[in-house]
């Protein structure tokens, strides 16, 4: 069996899969939820509904804010209490619709049956709209809004699509229970996408670590029939998910700076948001709930929880047993990029795929130390890049150096953080530096819109 | 042995003298024609190269200012109006003496008035941390506390106080050159004149949220009640998004504000002698009694009507219910002030999308 | 669970650290070391604890005195340094000598640039360097291993010493070979004058594994060194057999191994990208040939190091891993 790994770099954490015996288990309703208007990539979404309205599940309660924007459902039945700011997990306030939850009762439309529908609609353009009206946005961690993504340019074309499994962050088993327990629904969720982007051929890449996972979906694709849909057997390395990453493993070709994955014909997809586009296609379900792994050493339960969209985190975890005593860090998603979470009121969106506590020990960062020059930080780079050299470039503010030298291509994969024997907070300078640089270019790029309107309106005037 | 000596020296000194001869062509020749007052300009300059004043050093400040008509743009804050003088002397412009500014820290947020929510593991930078987060304390408007502007300022005059967690500006060292202001990433920093003998006032918070959260956060928070605005008799106070700002063009240092502010926020510096804030209230109290006297004066009939059913006694609580009934009668106004602030951001909004889509629509144009 | 902390992605980390790593290069020094304790004696031992206490205290008492900074001594390089330093010099150095060669070793040639990680040539060979241009009478007078409990050291030439000298009076490769005895056997094994670090190329090939297999380093450094040196030397060998010795022996004889394995692949003062590596290797295995056929020092591989070492730099900005999706 051939494995495909991408080109440059990469590390190999432990990856740590504890709950991967853990089924798919629905969390039950919560008092109240929080969803927020500003889950996406893109422009916030505008509240549709007031204080006071009954909702039901699935209705829409905000619309999309611009073309690259969402819509937000309600995840619950229940009254809207109020629609005011409240901080998400790192403290930023939002706007959240707060539902107060009664009963459980489903917008009319909307199949909550398990009958799979394997029929494929034949109206590429029809599958898009269902996927936009379903709210589904990329659950692989981006958010970036589906029907966007599935809405390339004039004159580039989609050769591939790529549905995402390789779940290289450590920990999480949110996607490979979905693929044993849902395998046949993310297959007919593949072949919408196919459907939807031309028929294209489909690749349905999985990690050699979940054996069981690339033996089922190998036997749905068997079972339902679908022509070019293939699983590939994908070498462990993170990050292996990264979308450029995944490409380059697939495809063998690499996407260039600052360019998007069509530019190269490709659509990558995330199984969970294969998911979400097979529930909004056949079963006119918009994303209401997304599987959460709840996990860690110290965590006495582990669990791969069905979560309602909009759940407060403390009710999620109070429901397994609250915070243990010894977890210091509580992370929304992964290890490697997940992010730290500052408040724990804060709600779940629809990309939060899981939650991990870690001890002093696992995550406390060490005492930072000289440089040894040893190199590791760019044997470990995926992108090829310095982080050594965009380290210093970023503390001495050096704009032109950074950018010279790629510091906007970084994917902030943490690898470079995560080999450096020295602990230098490296992504933590390059986050800085990356920003010095966008900034840059936006500025430029502003520039260069005024200056072309300038020219434009001096020529109108000599007319 | 003395020959080896004097043809070791001769050598050397026929060596030296040719070299010197190289040197001085080349310089002749290379030599850049400059406004000769560029050179004198820089050599009166504070030489620090701090770019306070927007230019790269202050070489660049210099010829910027030969260049310049008049130096209505172009001010050395480091220097201040001495060196001004000087330039001005130069190249024969006048210049307006600016007041003094300085440095100040626009947050109270020591660690027993502000707690810590959680704790912070990434690198000691203010801006990193600002980018990950609202920080580890309640308030999502305050000094995060890592020294970003202590890093920034050359001249030594910020400070870390290990005892508050907030940094501490030396006056004496201050240049006001801006430096701290634009490292803060939650420009919690603010140049505000000097004052007379260094005497000034100031809201030390800008904790934006509404009372309740802003005082949940933070014991010594503005929680824009407008006591003080209303309380300020020179109109120098006003309360916008939750936040008291004075204005130091018409504060008369009274520090009356400072004494009824019920959380503290607003500072006073350097004044001769400590608050003494009972014989402020009083004043106060004094005052405002006159005024509702001669508001009274003039509608006699409720007063003799409230005199009558509560005696002398009542009119202080009288007093007290009225300045409650202003201040609600403010926070009310303040709320209007609010509302259309809102209003006219989104009129705002709506003007910009009006903007973007014609500007689409000329781009499409272009187009075809 | 008191406060949650907070901090930027990534959050874990691998085992790695500064510590880690050079403990797994002092347990791949360890063979060596043990080798040598086993033919020179307690001797040596003696030579190795001056020079790492030395190297250490000199690290310590500079960090804190002089820089006023935390101390790096617990990183262990230092250790690494004294011990690759005492591997570099006879047995026979008086004490004082090893002292002056620390001195030199941390504090010129690393503690002045700034300490770990910012030096440009490798410490333990500047210190070597010194004393054998210093001392050379101390630092040429090899004695013939003698064993744990041998009987009085027997005072010779190295191989390569010995085979310089004999061209000076005129006499053929293969003439002295035969004349001394020499064959490869007794190289890879040991038992050839030389300083610690040269008495045994397996033990010092042993650690080598060790290290590539744990990945503290990579094997490209080292191994474009000996294939530089074979070539090079079959070339010439090929063309003059009486007048230049052979690959096998250019590869078994002298610091060799000891340099292409632990000291030109020193992190500090190495090149980072895998051709880069090959660019630095090739160049130290060409000018250690060079030097020992036709400089005046028998042995070369110390200067050719520290001479690659001064091109790092350089090298780092012409080899650069190629970035993703860029041309």
């Amino acid at each position: 069996m051939s494995k495909h790994t991408f080109s440059i770099g990469g590390v190999h954490p432990h990856d740590n899969k504890i709950s991967r015996e853990c089924a798919i288990q629905p969390l039950p309703l919560a008092p109240s939820v929080y969803i927020s208007v500003a889950q996406h990539i893109g422009a916030p979404s505008v509240p549709v509904v007031a204080v006071g309205d009954k909702v039901k599940v699935g209705q829409v309660v905000a619309e999309p804010g611009g073309f690259v924007g969402a819509f937000i459902h309600s995840s619950v039945s229940g009254t809207v209490k109020s629609i005011a700011p409240r901080a998400d997990l790192a403290g930023r306030m939002a706007t959240h619709i707060e539902i107060a939850v009664e009963g459980d009762e489903w917008l009319e439309g909307i199949d909550t049956s398990d009958t799979l529908v394997t029929a494929i609609p034949e109206d590429a353009k029809a599958i898009v709209d269902k996927i936009r009206l379903g709210g589904v946005v990329g659950l692989g961690g981006a958010t970036f809004p589906t029907h966007v993504k599935l809405s390339p340019p004039p004159g580039s074309k989609c050769e591939r699509v790529i549905i995402n499994g390789c779940e290289c962050e450590p920990y999480l088993t949110s996607d490979f229970r979905t693929l044993l327990e849902k395998g046949e629904q993310v297959v007919v969720g593949a072949a919408l996408l196919q459907k939807a982007m031309g028929g294209v051929p489909c690749t349905i890449a999985i990690e050699e670590n979940k054996p069981e996972a690339i033996a089922h979906i190998k036997d749905v694709i068997a079972k339902l029939g679908y022509s070019g849909i293939e699983v590939m057997v994908m070498k462990m390395m993170y990050p292996q998910g990264g979308e450029k990453q995944l490409i380059d493993a697939v495809m063998h070709r690499q996407v260039g700076s600052g360019a998007l994955p069509i530019s190269v014909g490709a659509v990558v997809q995330n199984v969970a948001t294969a998911l979400a586009v097979y529930d909004a296609v056949q079963k006119n379900k918009p994303i209401v709930d997304n599987s959460v792994t709840v996990t860690g050493e110290c965590f006495p339960k582990q669990a791969n929880l069905l979560v309602r969209v909009g759940t407060p985190l403390r009710y999620i975890v109070d429901y397994l047993g609250g915070v243990p005593e010894n977890a210091v860090k509580i992370i929304s998603g992964g290890p490697m990029m997940g992010r730290a979470v500052a408040n724990l009121d804060a709600a779940t969106v629809k990309g939060t795929g899981a939650l991990l506590f870690l001890t002093e020990e696992q995550t406390k960062r060490a005492p930072e130390s000289h440089c040894i020059r040893c190199g590791k930080c760019a044997d470990a780079c995926p992108m090829g890049l310095e982080p050594f050299l965009l380290n210093k470039l970023s503390q001495a503010k050096d704009t032109e150096a950074l950018e010279a030298n790629a510091a906007q291509d970084c994917i902030e994969c943490g690898c470079c953080l995560y080999s450096c024997p020295a602990h230098i907070p490296l992504l933590d300078h390059i986050r800085v530096g990356k920003g010095f640089v966008m900034s840059a270019i936006r500025a430029r790029a502003a520039a260069a819109k005024a200056a072309a309107e300038a020219a434009k309106a001096a020529a109108d005037a000599k007319k | 042995m003395s020959s080896t000596i004097i043809w070791t020296v001769a050598v050397i000194t026929v060596l030296g003298l040719l070299l010197a001869l190289v040197l001085y062509l080349v310089a002749k020749k290379f030599k850049v024609e400059e406004d000769p007052r560029i050179d004198e300009v820089e050599k009166v300059m504070p030489g620090a190269n701090c770019g306070g004043c927007g230019f790269a050093g202050c070489r660049a400040f210099a010829e910027a200012a030969v260049k310049a008509p008049n130096l209505d743009n172009n001010y050395c804050p480091v220097g201040g109006n001495d060196t001004m003088a000087k330039v001005a002397a130069i190249l024969g412009y006048e210049v307006q003496a600016k007041a003094p500014m300085v440095a100040v820290v626009r947050c109270n947020g020591t660690c027993e008035a502000r707690p810590k929510v959680n704790e912070y593991d990434g690198f000691a930078s203010c801006y990193v941390k600002s980018l990950l987060y609202t920080g580890d304390t309640g308030c999502a408007f305050g000094c995060l506390g890592c020294g970003d502007c202590v890093s920034a300022c050359q001249f030594g005059a910020l400070s870390m106080n290990p005892e508050t967690g907030l940094p501490m500006v030396d006056q004496e060292k201050c240049t006001a050159c801006g430096a701290c202001v634009k490292a803060c990433p939650k420009q919690v920093i603010e140049l505000r004149p000097m004052g007379p003998r260094g005497m000034r006032m100031f809201v030390s918070c800008i904790n934006k949220d509404k009372g309740p959260v802003a005082k949940k956060a933070c014991a010594s928070a503005c929680i824009g009640c407008g006591i003080c605005a209303k309380t300020c008799t020179h109109d120098a106070i006003t309360v916008e998004g939750n936040i008291a700002y004075i204005d130091p063009a018409k504060c008369k240092l009274c520090r009356e504000c400072e004494a009824m502010c019920p959380t503290g926020a607003i500072h006073g510096v350097n004044f001769p002698k400590p608050l003494d804030k009972d014989a402020i209230k009083e004043r106060i109290k004094v005052r405002q009694q006159k005024a509702k006297e001669a508001a009274e004066g003039n509608t006699p009939a409720v007063a003799e009507k409230k005199a009558d059913a509560n005696g002398v006694a009542a009119a202080d609580v009288s007093a007290s219910a009225k300045k409650i009934a202003d201040a609600t009668a403010d926070t009310s106004a303040t709320a209007k002030k609010i509302a259309d602030a809102t209003a006219d951001t989104s009129a705002t909004a709506k003007k910009i999308a009006n903007a973007t889509a014609e500007a689409k629509v000329k781009e499409d144009k272009k187009d075809e | 669970m008191s406060k949650l902390l907070v901090s930027p992605s990534p959050h874990i980390h691998s085992k790695d650290s500064t510590k880690s790593l050079m403990r797994d290069v002092i347990i791949a020094l360890l063979p060596a070391v043990i080798c040598s304790f086993v033919f020179y004696g307690w001797r040596e031992i003696l030579v190795m604890a001056v020079s790492v206490a030395s190297c250490v205290l000199l690290e310590w008492a500079i960090t804190k005195y002089m820089l006023k900074k935390p101390s790096t001594v617990g990183d262990l390089s230092a250790v690494i340094t004294g011990i690759l330093l005492a591997m570099n010099v006879p047995y026979t150095t008086p004490w004082w000598v090893i002292v002056i060669g620390s001195v030199v070793a941390i504090g010129v040639a690393k503690m002045t640039f700034g300490g770990i990680g910012q030096n440009i040539w490798n410490p333990a060979l500047v210190g070597r360097v010194f004393l054998l241009v210093s001392f050379p009478t101390y630092m040429t007078t090899w004695s013939q291993p003698q064993g744990l409990f041998g009987a009085d050291a027997v005072t010779g030439a190295t191989p390569l010493g010995a085979i310089q000298e004999g061209l000076m009076q005129g006499a053929t490769v293969q003439d002295i070979m035969a004349e001394h005895g020499y064959n490869y056997g007794q190289m890879l094994f040991a038992n050839l004058g030389g300083s610690a670090g040269e008495v045994c190329a397996l033990a010092l090939l042993a650690g080598f594994v060790f290290l590539c297999a744990r990945k503290v380093i990579k094997p490209w450094i080292t191994l474009s060194i000996f294939a530089t040196v074979a070539l090079v030397s079959l070339v010439f060998w090929g063309i003059n057999p009486a007048r230049f010795t052979d690959p096998l022996f250019n590869l078994l004889t002298g610091g060799l191994v000891l340099g292409a394995c632990f000291m030109a692949t020193d992190y500090v003062t190495s090149p980072m990208s895998v051709w880069g590596g090959v660019v630095f290797g090739v160049g130290i295995g060409l000018l250690t040939v060079l030097i020992r056929y036709f400089g005046s020092y028998p042995e070369g591989v110390s200067f050719a190091i520290l001479i690659m070492n001064s091109v790092v730099p350089l090298i780092n900005m012409g080899f650069k891993q190629k970035k993703f999706g860029r041309k």
